[in-house]
C-alpha cells in the first residue's frame, strides 16, 4: 500500500497547494506581496529540483495519471468557485484557458509536427470574427464555436501550399506575412467593422444567457463570467483529450517522425504532406474554437486584438512550456497571461521581458519549463 | 536453402548526375530471391547514391529500376517502401528523442492502421494493435539483444552505437520487406560487434521468406563471409562482378579499391 498511497497523497497535496497558490496569487493586489510570492515559488521550484523532489514527484504523477487529471480539474474548480463573485479574476482565468486551447493548436502544428505557425493570433481571430458574424443568426451558439474552428481551418487551407513547400525560416516568414495581411484585411473591410471592430453577442446555451449574473438568493449573486469559465474548462478538457489521443496513437508517432527526420520518415512510407496538413488544420481548428468563445466572452473585438505580437505571445507560451508538453502549456499560459496583469510595473515592459525570457529559455532550457516526456501509448504500461 | 531464381531487383543502365559529376553511370545489376549482394567500392563511387535512387530519395536521370516485376524508377520513397524495400542509413537516422519502440514502429508504418478516426476514437482496437506490435517488435529485437528488448520505452539517444544500429535494422525488418538495404552497418563498430550483428541479420533472414539483402560495406571480412555475389563500383561505374574471391583478385579492382598492390 505504501507506494501507491504515497503517490496518491503527493498528488492530492500538490493539487491543493497549486490551488492555494493560484488563489493567493490572483487575490493579492499589493505589488510587494506579489513579488514575494513569485520569489517564494521560484525558490521552491529550485529547491525541489536541487534536492531531487521534482523527479520523484514527476514519477508519482506519471504512475497515477487518471488521479492527477481528476485532481487538476478539482483544483481548478476550487479556484473558480473561490472567485465566483468576482468578474476580473474569472475573466483572467477564462482567458488563460482559451489561450491554453489556442496553444494546444500550435503545439499540434509546431510542437508535434514541426510546422511553424507565426499567425496563431490570426486563426484565433478568424474564430472571433466568425462568432461576431454568426452570433446574431439563428445558428445555435455552441455550433458557432465549432464553426469558428472550422472556418479557421478553411482559412488556413490558403496557407497549406506555401507551408508544405517551405521549411524553417521561410515557412516562418510566410505565416508572419499571412498574419499581417489578415489584420490589414480586417482594418480595411467595412462589413467586418473596419478598425473599430464588431460587437459580439454573448453565449446562450438552451436559453441560458451567459451574460447575466447568476442569482442564487438575494444576497448571493455569482459573476456571469462563471458561465464562460466553466464552458472554457469543458473545452480545455475536450482539447486535452484530443491532444492526448493523438499523441498516444500512430498519428502522434507520424507527427514526430515528420518533425524529426523527413527523409527517414519518407523512406518508411510516412506521407509527409498528409500529416502536415492534418496537424496544420487541426491546430487552426483549435485556435478558431478558442477565438469564438473569447469573442463571445468579451462582447467586442477589433483588429488590434490580432496583431503579430499576439501571435508571438502564443508561440512564446509553447516554447516556454515546452514543445508538445500539455501541462507545460497550462503553466506557461498562466504565467504569460497573469503575470503582466498582476505586476503593473512590468505591464509596459512586458514585450521586453518576454523577449529576454524567451532568449534565456532558448539558451538554457530549450526543452521548456515542463519538457514533454516520452510517448506512453497506454499510461502505466511498459510492455 | 531451396530458392527459385526469381529476379527481385534489376537496374538497367541506371544513371544519376549531380551537376557535372556522374554519380552513377549506366549501372546494370540484377538480384535474385534470397541473395545477398555486396556493393563495394571506394568512397564516392556511387554505393549510397544507388540506394538513394532506388529508394526514391533521388530521381534517376536515366535508365530504369525494376522491383518484383514492376518499374519503380520514378516512384516516391513512400511507394517504394510499401512495395517492400526497407533500408538503414550510413549515418544512423533514428529519432533520438523517441523511444526504441517508437523508432521500430516508424518502420512498421504500412502494417499499422493510419486512419484518423480509428486512431482517435477506436481506442480499444488501437490498444490491441499497440500490444500486438509491441510483442512482435520485442521478439525481433530479442534476436539482436535480449537486454535491449526489455528497454523498449527508453529513448534511443541514451543507447550505444551498436544498439542504435540494431534498432535501425529492426526498424527496417519489422515490416517484413522483400529487400533490405544495409548501408555500412559496421561503421563505428569493432570487428567483434560487426560479426555479431551480421550473424543476427543472417538469423533473421531465415525467418523472413525470400528476403534479399544488398550490403554496402568497407569491412571486407564481412563481405567475404556473408555475400553470395559482389559488385565493385568506381566513379559510378560497375567495374567488376562475381563471387568475392574472384572480385578480390581482379586486377582492376585491386587498382581502384585496394590501392593497386
Amino acid at each position: 500500500m505504501t507506494q501507491s498511497f504515497k503517490d496518491k497523497a503527493v498528488i492530492v497535496l500538490l493539487a491543493a497547494a497549486a490551488a492555494a497558490f493560484t488563489i493567493t496569487f490572483i487575490a493579492i493586489e499589493e505589488q510587494a506581496e506579489i513579488f514575494a510570492l513569485i520569489l517564494f515559488a521560484a525558490a521552491l521550484v529550485f529547491a525541489g529540483a536541487k534536492f531531487g523532489f521534482t523527479r520523484s514527484i514527476a514519477q508519482s504523477l506519471s504512475r497515477n495519471e487518471r488521479l492527477m487529471n481528476v485532481a487538476v480539474i478539482a483544483a481548478t474548480l476550487v479556484v473558480i468557485f473561490w472567485f465566483r463573485e468576482d468578474h476580473f479574476p474569472l475573466l483572467m482565468i477564462a482567458t488563460v484557458m482559451l489561450y491554453v486551447i489556442a496553444c494546444c493548436g500550435l503545439n499540434m502544428q509546431f510542437g508535434y509536427t514541426g510546422v511553424v505557425n507565426f499567425a496563431g493570433a490570426a486563426f484565433f481571430g478568424v474564430g472571433c470574427y466568425t462568432a461576431a458574424v454568426l452570433g446574431d443568426t439563428s445558428i445555435p451558439l455552441l455550433l458557432v464555436i465549432i464553426l469558428g474552428g472550422v472556418i479557421a481551418a478553411i482559412v488556413g487551407s490558403v496557407l497549406i501550399i506555401p507551408v508544405l513547400r517551405t521549411r524553417g525560416h521561410y515557412a516562418a516568414v510566410v505565416t508572419i506575412a499571412f498574419g499581417l495581411l489578415f489584420r490589414t484585411f480586417l482594418e480595411v473591410n467595412d462589413t467586418l467593422g473596419g478598425p473599430q471592430g464588431l460587437g459580439v453577442s454573448g453565449m446562450n446555451l438552451f436559453g441560458w444567457d451567459f451574460n447575466n449574473n447568476i442569482e442564487i438568493t438575494e444576497n448571493i449573486e455569482l459573476s456571469f463570467y462563471l458561465n464562460y469559465v466553466i464552458l472554457a474548462l469543458v473545452m480545455v478538457i475536450l482539447t486535452f483529450v484530443l491532444m492526448r489521443r493523438i499523441e498516444r496513437s500512430w498519428i502522434g508517432l507520424n507527427f514526430d517522425a515528420v518533425r524529426l527526420d523527413e527523409t527517414a520518415a519518407a523512406c518508411f512510407g510516412i506521407n509527409i504532406k498528409r500529416w502536415k496538413i492534418v496537424a496544420f488544420t487541426l491546430g487552426n481548428f483549435l485556435a478558431g474554437t478558442a477565438g469564438a468563445l473569447y469573442a463571445m466572452m468579451l462582447g467586442f473585438i477589433a483588429p488590434s486584438n490580432f496583431a503579430f505580437s499576439d501571435s508571438l505571445i502564443l508561440v512564446s507560451i509553447v516554447l516556454l512550456g515546452g514543445m508538445g508538453s500539455l501541462w507545460g502549456t497550462i503553466l506557461a499560459a498562466g504565467l504569460v497571461v497573469l503575470l503582466p496583469e498582476k505586476l503593473q510595473v512590468i505591464q509596459e515592459y512586458r514585450f521586453l521581458i518576454y523577449a529576454v525570457v524567451m532568449i534565456l529559455i532558448l539558451l538554457f532550457r530549450p526543452q521548456g519549463i515542463l519538457p514533454r516526456g516520452l510517448r506512453a501509448y497506454i499510461p502505466g504500461w511498459r510492455g | 536453402m531451396a530458392q527459385q531464381q526469381e529476379t527481385v531487383l534489376a537496374f538497367r543502365e541506371l544513371t544519376r548526375r549531380f551537376g557535372g559529376v556522374v554519380a552513377l553511370n549506366k549501372f546494370d545489376m540484377e538480384l535474385t530471391n534470397g541473395q545477398i549482394l555486396g556493393l563495394i567500392g571506394p568512397n564516392g563511387s556511387g554505393k549510397t547514391t544507388s540506394f538513394n535512387v532506388l529508394t526514391g530519395i533521388y530521381e534517376a536521370n536515366g535508365g530504369s529500376i525494376e522491383f518484383l516485376g514492376q518499374d519503380i524508377t520514378s516512384w516516391p520513397a513512400q511507394k517504394v517502401y510499401e512495395a517492400g524495400v526497407a533500408r538503414t542509413f550510413q549515418r544512423s537516422r533514428l529519432c533520438l528523442e523517441l523511444s526504441i519502440f517508437d523508432n521500430i514502429m516508424i518502420g512498421n508504418h504500412k502494417r499499422l492502421d493510419q486512419g484518423l478516426l480509428f486512431n482517435i476514437f477506436k481506442r480499444k482496437a488501437l490498444r490491441e494493435q499497440i500490444r500486438e506490435n509491441h510483442e512482435e517488435a520485442r521478439k525481433l529485437l530479442k534476436i539482436f539483444d535480449p537486454a535491449l528488448a526489455d528497454k523498449m520505452f527508453d529513448p534511443v539517444g541514451s543507447l550505444r552505437m551498436i544498439d542504435r544500429r540494431r534498432i535501425e535494422i529492426c526498424r527496417a525488418l519489422i515490416s517484413h520487406p522483400r529487400l533490405l538495404l544495409l548501408d555500412e552497418p559496421s561503421a563505428g563498430m569493432t570487428h567483434e560487434e560487426t560479426r555479431e550483428l551480421m550473424d543476427d541479420i543472417l538469423e533473421v533472414r531465415e525467418m523472413i521468406d525470400g528476403l534479399s539483402i544488398i550490403l554496402v560495406e568497407h569491412e571486407m571480412g564481412m563481405i567475404e563471409r556473408v555475400t553470395d555475389k559482389c559488385i565493385v563500383l568506381n566513379f559510378g561505374q560497375k567495374i567488376c562482378e562475381g563471387a568475392y574471391r574472384d572480385v578480390a583478385s581482379d586486377k582492376l579492382v585491386q587498382e581502384a579499391y585496394l590501392g593497386g598492390e
